[in-house]
């Protein structure tokens, strides 16, 4: 059993959360606070009292936040006056100190996903190694959150007023990575994805290599870009397409037809705004205007990406 | 855990949708802390100028264009990755280092950047930041990608090797990377005529 799993985590995403629950509650000027401060509320409710609760109220939590988020009821907070003087002021004070704090969390991300999971006993273990990346940065950002109120001299209610109002022009869009992650989830129990695999499987030419190569591929990355998720989609397809066509038809090697299957399915998610923490995110997190200009700026990578991987398996995976 | 045993009840039923939503949620809250934790810290830091210092650092490299910036970050990235040393992030490295550098290079060369031309250079870091860490991991044999092929392979009944399937995720990472490379210099040059 693992010592240090996601749960302080969680709560401490919850207190956040609740924070700016509160910070919007009692904001003047705020536009439509009520809805918004119900919205930051359920979200803080999911992740302080996630393991409490029934799935059943988890899934309506959800539901109604993704509600309250498409009927445009959560709203960001009212722009603030950024200082440019200050900022040039205090850059030139600080100067290359400020690198090193945000470079702490890189930092402590790699010692930490090395370190972390070697720390155990004959019955326990520091962390889950699946769950150690992920520990080892969030662990990393509140080290470099203590150092960084340390060093700026920044009041301790900053992280809330500086860290909470990006987090608060995000919205419900913040939410949506998580949402679809389960919302693909549930549509593969529900059998969509056998479906549609079988469905791609059948107008498939059965006897041409080639075309077995291209049409896992193909699938590979279209799933994708409809699931979000490479990983559901290697499943679905590996298991519909490649190794019926590619591996017992055609003796391929499924070593390298997986390689490149996988691969494929990225050129996918460099082309889906559904990859929401990859694609959507990013938009926001760089004040872009057009919600869909990172995958824009990423098609034609992903398209020659998939072309080269279509000929690269072609010429490798019937021959090595 | 949650998320297997909601599966075991699968039903067609509003209430059972309801469950398994809630379940699924509930097992991927992670996926979102590392983004909000680190934003907490980066949005202290944005205050005392930041992005005012990276590009600081820029204006004093000669030679530097936003083309170039995102490339070597790119290149670094992908080959740190396929070490397995998760150096990078969008919140945590984009946004208050890569982006301001990248858009810091392009004013030495136009310094009336447009609004337009400087989100073009931050989708293209977003996207570098993508591109990099995507097709170096394949390469990479304890993370994600490649455990999750094993895994999935042998649970169908097919033995494969880990070093093969990670040593034929090298083909593509190259192709990539020269796609990449494409893509920032084709940047670069609609910056330079001012186009972008």
């Amino acid at each position: 059993m693992a010592l240090l799993d996601f749960r302080p985590f969680y709560w401490v995403t919850g207190a956040v959360l609740a924070a700016i629950t509160v910070q919007v509650a009692c904001r003047r000027g705020q536009r439509r606070k009520w809805t918004t401060a119900a919205f930051w509320g359920m979200a803080a409710a999911l992740y302080l009292g996630g393991d409490a609760m029934s799935h059943r109220t988890a899934g309506a939590l959800v539901l109604a936040m993704m509600a309250l988020g498409l009927s445009r009821c959560v709203a960001p907070a009212p722009a603030a006056a950024i200082d440019r003087r200050q900022r040039r002021a205090s850059a030139d004070r600080l100067r290359n100190r400020l690198f090193i704090l945000p470079l702490l969390v890189p930092a402590a991300a790699i010692v930490g996903s090395i370190l972390l999971p070697r720390v155990q006993g004959a019955h326990w273990r520091l962390v889950n190694p699946n769950e150690a990346g992920v520990v080892a940065v969030s662990l990393g950002a509140l080290i470099a959150l203590a150092a960084t109120l340390r060093c700026t001299r920044e009041r301790w209610t900053a992280p809330m007023t500086e860290g909470g109002r990006i987090l608060e022009t995000f919205g419900w869009l913040l939410f949506l990575p998580q949402f679809l992650a389960a919302l693909s989830a549930v549509l593969i129990q529900l059998g969509v994805g056998n479906w549609l695999g079988a469905g791609a499987a059948h107008v498939l030419p059965a006897g041409s290599p080639f075309a077995a190569v291209a049409g896992y591929c193909l699938a590979m990355a279209g799933f994708t870009m409809c699931l979000g998720n490479a990983f559901a989609a290697f499943a679905v397809i590996t298991s519909a397409i490649g190794l019926p066509f590619i591996v017992r038809l055609h003796h391929g090697d499924p070593a390298i037809m997986a390689a490149i299957g996988m691969l494929s399915g990225y050129c996918g998610t460099l082309m889906t705004p559904l990859a929401a923490n990859f694609n959507l995110v990013p938009a926001l997190l760089l004040d872009l205007t057009d919600r869909n200009a990172v995958v824009k700026a990423q098609i034609p990578i992903g398209l020659a990406v998939l072309a080269a991987n279509i000929i690269l398996m072609w010429q490798c995976v019937y021959r090595f | 855990m949650t998320a297997q045993h909601g599966a075991a009840t699968a039903s067609f039923s509003v209430g059972g949708l309801l469950d398994q939503l809630g379940a699924h949620f509930l097992a991927v809250r992670y996926i979102i802390v590392p983004v909000i934790l680190v934003i907490l810290v980066i949005g202290v830091l944005e205050k005392p100028g930041l992005q005012e210092r990276a590009a600081d650092l820029i204006r004093e490299l000669r030679g530097a264009t936003a083309g170039r910036v995102l490339l070597i970050y790119g290149g670094i990235r992908q080959v740190t990755v396929a070490l397995g040393i998760p150096l990078g992030g969008q919140a945590s490295v984009v946004r208050p280092l890569i982006a301001p550098m990248a858009e810091a290079a392009a004013r030495l060369q136009q310094p009336a950047l447009g609004e337009a031309a400087a989100q073009e250079i931050r989708a293209h870091a977003a996207a570098t930041e993508n591109v990099g860490a995507f097709f170096g991991e394949d390469v990479f044999v304890a993370v994600g990608a490649v455990l999750l092929i094993k895994g999935f392979m042998e649970g169908i009944g097919v033995e494969v090797s880990l070093w093969k399937t990670a040593l034929w995720g090298l083909p593509t990472a190259f192709c990539a990377f020269f796609a990449l490379w494409w893509r920032l210099r084709a940047l670069d040059r609609r910056l330079a005529r001012g186009a972008a």
